[in-house]
């Protein structure tokens, strides 16, 4: 196991957000969460990335224990991750906010970089040509010098992934990367996707919503309802297992069309 | 002007719309600048100017233009802890005051080489700004703005309370550096160190600015979350901001100490905060060149000003909040045009 949850238990004030969850994820897999709204999908991201800490259990990323590190260890240790709603840094170029990616890679600090040491300048090179590599890896190489947030959103959400890669992770964790996407934006995503697995060597874990994408890529899918895992397997066992049809029956008719 | 004009739905607006948009001839030589040719020739040209300044004007001038020259250090400074890292500080003056305090202790009153004693007040400053910074560091930007005001008085009211601080009337007779057998005492003298001091702060800034540190200064900025994401140590990141303008405020104190050789805790108050916060804001926070020109206007205002006597500071106070009005992100326009 890359990723392993066991008995992860995380609540807010008296509300259980996950109840003892035992997860995850082999190498080099690609694989997806789903559930209903509200099942803690978005929660059990933000525990594996230290942005909340579990009551209890226990994380371990390649034998390594996650639990209770801050956010930008676990970036460090080798998990990248995308935000559900788009969180690009405003005012800035595409580039710099892929250059952000590459922080944790590098480590020039204050007295190099007024002196210019050489050692600086060379860093500085490796992470612009990183980071490019990473923008031309996503396709948006030609918008570099523009504003991020002034992409058109199906971009801005490559521009997201392109800066998770610049973090040379070892699992990438998308948040909803479908959302927001037109029909063409979302096949070219499932291939992107798939690049990033095949090429790059990176494992997968998305969060999605839009079944179709999910059935289409992913090569397992654990669902989540009520902040309890109540199934994992193969897309095609997923799909009939009588728990998942009723944990899915169970939503509003418009989420149906899913 | 931009409203009517742009019928895409844009994020939150910002000045730093990247989108065409008509330009006035002045922000159009501006950002002409910002390319390197020109950019290489005007900074040729100040300096030249600088250089040359003490010749062609009156005493007077030179003392104000040194004044105006520290005001650019300390402005500097202050700009990487409000305008990069985007931490609000009221009490900027005590960085100053521990770089002024600890040389002219140690020089006035226990002999040590003004060379030797620089790195003691650099270190006092970066301890002092572990101290602020630390602590405080989690807090929300209008705490911080409390603690860091709060900070800068303590700071003054220990320099006036303590004996080895000369007390209330501070510390006189601050020997006069000398620099390889040259004796650092004249107006001029002090003038060009103020030159040198103000170009490497500059340069310091620039090179900062283009730097990885630089770059997560802006990432912590714009959101904390996603820079951690990233793996940027937020705490680290903006504590390096604190230390390094600290820095750059002991080092405007040490060489202040010296020029006047004499200092009191009155040199260190709220307003002089106040007053290099205002120049940072009124150029524009972030911007370099904005913040240099903030810190010429703030201490040559006055001074222009002199004709209309007792009015000056009444017609200076109009003036600066019709600039914050027309332009509330600063005088300098937004490089990314």
């Amino acid at each position: 196991m890359l990723l392993r949850l066991q008995q992860v238990a995380l609540s807010f004030a008296g509300n259980t957000v996950l109840h003892d969850v035992d997860f995850g994820v082999e190498p080099g897999r690609i694989q997806s969460l789903i559930g209903p709204n509200g099942a803690g999908k978005t929660s059990m991201f933000n525990v594996i990335t230290g942005f909340y800490r579990p009551q209890r259990g226990d994380i371990t990323f390649d034998g390594e224990r996650l639990v209770r590190q801050e956010p930008h260890r676990v970036t460090q240790m080798g998990i990248a991750r995308t935000f559900q709603n788009v969180r690009l840094f405003r005012e800035m170029s595409v580039l710099e906010n892929v250059m952000a990616g590459q922080h944790c890679r590098s480590r020039a600090g204050a007295l190099s970089a007024i002196l210019r040491l050489p050692s600086q300048r060379a860093e500085e090179q490796r992470i612009l040509e990183t980071s490019l590599a990473c923008l031309d890896f996503v396709g948006l190489l030609e918008h570099r010098d523009r504003l991020a947030t002034n992409l058109a959103y199906g971009h801005q959400r490559r521009v997201e992934i392109a800066r998770a890669l610049a973090t040379e992770p070892r699992l990438l964790l998308l948040d909803e990367p479908a959302a927001g996407l037109n029909s063409g934006e979302k096949q070219s995503l499932i291939g992107l996707i798939r690049r990033i697995r095949d090429e790059r060597g990176v494992s997968v874990l998305l969060i999605e919503h839009d079944m179709s994408l999910v059935m289409n890529v992913s090569e397992r899918i654990s669902v989540l309802d009520h902040g309890r895992l109540i199934a994992e397997g193969a897309p095609q066992a997923v799909q009939n297992y009588p728990r998942v049809i009723e944990a899915y029956l169970g939503q509003d008719d418009e989420e149906l069309t899913w | 002007m931009s409203d009517s004009s742009n019928p895409r739905p844009s994020p939150p607006r910002s000045s730093s719309q990247r989108e065409p948009e008509a330009r006035r001839p002045w922000q159009r030589l501006i950002i002409a600048f910002e390319s390197p040719g020109p950019r290489r020739a005007l900074q040729a040209t100040i300096v030249l100017l600088l250089i040359v300044m003490p010749w062609i004007s009156s005493q007077y001038t030179t003392v104000i233009l040194t004044n105006a020259l520290l005001y650019v250090v300390l402005c500097l400074g202050l700009n990487i802890v409000v305008g990069y890292a985007g931490l609000l500080d009221l009490g900027y003056a005590a960085f100053f005051a521990v770089g002024a305090y600890t040389v002219g202790i140690l020089t006035q009153q226990f002999g040590v080489n003004f060379w030797v004693a620089i790195p003691f007040a650099l270190v006092a400053a970066a301890i002092a700004g572990i101290i602020i910074g630390g602590p405080t560091l989690r807090l929300r930007s209008d705490y911080l703005a409390i603690v860091t005001l709060g900070f800068g008085e303590i700071v003054r009211f220990t320099a006036r309370n303590l004996e080895i601080t000369g007390g209330a009337s501070g510390l006189s007779h601050i020997p006069e550096p000398s620099l390889f057998g040259w004796r650092i005492d004249s107006a001029i003298d002090f003038y060009y160190v103020f030159v040198v001091l103000a170009i490497l702060a500059y340069v310091a800034s620039q090179r900062l600015f283009d730097s990885r540190l630089g770059r997560a200064w802006l990432y912590v900025r714009h959101d904390e979350d996603a820079a951690e994401a990233m793996g940027i140590n937020r705490v680290r990141i903006k504590l390096a901001a604190y230390v390094i303008g600290a820095i750059f405020g002991a080092i405007g104190g040490i060489f202040f100490s010296v020029n006047l050789g004499a200092i009191s805790p009155e040199s260190f108050s709220f307003q002089q905060s106040v007053l290099i916060l205002l120049a940072v804001v009124l150029g524009g926070m972030g911007k370099i060149p904005g913040v240099i020109l903030g810190a010429f206007i703030v201490v040559l205002g006055p001074e222009l000003l002199r004709e209309f006597d007792t009015l000056r500071l009444l017609i200076f106070a109009v003036l600066l909040l019709a600039i914050m009005l027309f332009r509330p992100s600063g005088i300098w326009p937004e490089k990314r045009a």
